[in-house]
């Protein structure tokens, strides 16, 4: 589904990806760790193709093809969704609507879907205007479920959800993932989905709900520590990321700043 | 602001013949009409009046409680209309209320009864359809204690109607208790000179809500209509949609005077210059209190033009709650960015957000007009600008 190949990403001057190699198969969903700052958010955003992050070196190839400077609509209508952290609200463009044309000309049950993340009295207010933390989380959701993207990428899907909407977001994360659409016979849930996912998690709640077979940590620009999510977590938990930084430093032999290290951690 | 030079048009002679039905309109003049708000094909039941170059030409009402007349026709039945006849708009203010009081041509006169709710909008439309003319009229609204009124105002030229100018004079009265829901719009063309002189009056309790759209191209627009809170409770919203293509020269605004505790205003406009030049004004004053008004002048600059808003806040009352918003910017990146992630290229998501930024909620358009209004959005995006 996607493979990352050498990605150096600037924001402005700043070198902020400092080599990502990642592949993600079809169906498989992959979570990404590390601390504040090492770069989680900017990967995604290139991987969307946001204008601010500078792709200096490197290739991403996603079914085959090299998107690296393809613009953010061709991604889009390719398979790509993201759910965004702080969407601006555009005023004067219905939520409905704007699920609407999700769908990229495929009929969308709006009002249906709208029920699903207990979104209905929502679909007449101005998109992202005046909505909650959780509220924001449920809006994305219901595009994304509009869109139907091929990979998914969510930036830390429980950040500010009670524990309530938290169930509901786990779950439909997971639909989205596994391909349950509305009408779906067990047969056909049965079989897996070719959707894959890329999910930042902080504090991993979204492993109850979501099938991760793998995960990684996101260390200063780098990726390491590859495992599977849970152990990743717990070690996290335990010892911070300390075994990060000792692994890190072990597969490029660079002597890794400890001071940054602890201001990280 | 150019100066127009009133003798250049003619003011005599362009007289026209009752119009009984409206079929006769070319498919032309159809669509002119309708984007003026004017649906000919589906009359109103409410009533429906038109002037046409210097004549009333048509001029009927269905409901008992309502009258819809020729304002010529009112002064004579009337006495004058002493009560209503430029009482709030003074006839030596410039030379357009000059011109239009010393040689009127028509104009209406729409009232309704106390306690009549109107709910179906009466359909009302100034038509210019010959070159080099000026059209000078003056209408009268008024709602009496507990009526309530919708009336849609069309003001229209026809494709052959060169340089011409529009001169009107309206004045809106709504006594106790009453409702007034007035819709005006534009649809000049990019030869036209355009002077509305404007003013209403409420009493206690009384509502006057105003919406305002011009999305065509006009040469020259000046005007600033002011409404007088005068009894307690009464309010007043102004929504305006304005697009200014080049070669348009837009100056307006709405003015709001709070003379009564317990009032409130509110005027919205969003503006969006895709090469011309508005100049957006905005005005609430505050004499008593409690007062509640807020003023919001958004702006778009799309591809050139220029857009010059004024908001104004006065009062010297203790405990008044006052306050404007004002921007004039750009379409934010971070916008277009969300949209594209959906799928939407760059035009699409360009024309999406600027659909937004114009969709001000218009209370009871029907829904004739409704689509009209969004057909000429969406058209807006097929021009070079998005
Ligand atoms: N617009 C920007 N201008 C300058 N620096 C930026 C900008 N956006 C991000 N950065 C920097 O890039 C680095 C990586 O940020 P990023 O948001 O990708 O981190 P993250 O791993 O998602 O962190 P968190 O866990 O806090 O969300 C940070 O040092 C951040 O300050
Ligand atoms: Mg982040």
């Amino acid at each position: 589904m996607l493979e990352i190949k050498n990605l150096h990403v600037n924001i402005g001057d700043k070198e902020v990806l400092k080599g990502i190699d990642l592949v993600i198969e079809d169906g498989e969903t992959f979570i990404l760790f590390g601390p504040n700052g090492s770069g989680k958010t900017t990967l995604l955003m290139t991987l969307m193709g946001f204008g601010n992050y500078t792709v200096t070196e490197g290739q991403i190839i996603y079914k085959g093809q090299d998107i690296t400077y393809a613009p953010m609509y061709e991604r889009a209508r390719l398979g790509i969704g993201m759910s965004f952290q702080r969407p601006p609200t555009i005023h004067g463009l219905k939520t409905s609507h704007l699920v609407r044309m999700c769908g990229q000309g495929r009929d969308v049950d709006v009002e249906g879907l709208a029920k699903k993340v207990n979104f209905s009295n929502f679909l007449d207010r101005d998109i992202n205007a005046g909505f909650s933390g959780g509220e924001i989380k449920r809006s994305e959701m219901l595009q994304l479920m509009a869109q139907r993207p091929d990979l998914v990428l969510f930036d830390e899907p429980e950040s500010g959800v009670d524990l309530e909407n938290m169930a509901l977001i786990g779950k439909t994360a997971r639909n989205l993932l596994d391909g349950l659409a509305e009408g779906c016979t067990m047969k056909k849930a049965i079989k897996r989905s070719n959707t894959s996912g890329l999910i930042i998690t902080h504090t991993g709640h979204i492993l109850e709900y979501v099938n991760a077979d793998r995960g990684q940590v996101m260390y200063n620009g780098k990726l390491c520590c590859e495992a599977n999510p849970r152990d990743i977590l717990d070690h996290i938990s335990n010892h911070g990321y300390q075994e990060c930084l000792r692994c890190l430093s072990a597969e490029t032999g660079e002597i890794l700043d400890l001071s940054s290290f602890n201001e990280a951690s | 602001m150019k100066k127009i030079d009133l003798s250049q048009y003619r003011a005599d002679g362009a007289t026209e013949t009752a119009i009984e039905d409206f079929s006769g309109f070319s498919a032309e003049d159809k669509e002119r009409l309708l984007f003026a708000g004017i649906d000919v094909d589906n009359p109103s039941d409410s009533g429906a009046f038109m002037h046409l170059n210097h004549s009333g030409v048509h001029c009927k009402t269905h409901r008992e409680g309502l009258e819809v007349m020729d304002i010529k026709a009112a002064l004579e039945q009337f006495d004058g209309l002493p009560d209503y006849y430029w009482q709030l708009v003074d006839k030596d203010k410039d030379e357009f209320t000059k011109a239009a009081h010393d040689n009127l041509h028509g104009g209406y006169f729409i009232r309704a009864k106390a306690g009549t709710k109107v709910t179906e909008p009466v359909q009302s439309c100034l038509f210019i359809d010959k070159a080099g003319i000026s059209q000078n009229v003056h209408n009268i609204v008024v709602v009496e204690e507990g009526a309530e009124l919708h009336i849609i105002s069309g003001c229209a030229t026809a494709h052959g109607a060169k340089e011409s100018a529009h001169l009107g004079i309206s004045e809106f009265y709504v006594h106790k208790g009453g409702k007034l829901t007035f819709t005006m719009i534009h649809n000049w063309s990019d030869d036209t000179a355009v002077r509305p002189r404007s003013a209403g009056v409420l009493e206690e309790d009384a509502v006057f809500l105003s919406n305002y759209v011009l999305l065509k191209p006009v040469k020259d627009l000046q005007m600033y209509p002011k409404i007088t809170l005068k009894g307690e409770n009464a309010v007043a919203r102004f929504n305006s949609v304005i697009v200014a293509p080049e070669g348009s020269y837009i100056d307006c605004g709405n003015r709001i005077e709070m003379q009564a505790p317990n009032t409130r205003a509110e005027i919205i406009a969003r503006t969006l210059t895709t090469g011309g030049t508005i100049i957006n004004r905005g005005y609430i004053g505050a004499d008593a209190v409690p007062a509640r008004g807020h003023l919001e002048c958004k702006g778009l600059i799309l591809g050139g033009g220029r857009i010059h808003a004024i908001p104004e806040l006065d009062s010297d009352q203790d405990g008044v709650e006052l306050s404007h918003e004002a921007a004039v910017g750009k379409i934010a990146q971070e916008e277009i960015e969300y949209l594209m992630a959906r799928g939407l290229d760059e035009d699409e998501a360009t024309s999406t957000i600027v659909r937004g930024f114009l969709n001000v909620d218009m209370e009871g358009l029907p829904k004739e007009l409704q689509d009209a209004i969004e057909q000429q959005i969406d058209e807006l995006d097929a021009g070079d600008a998005m």
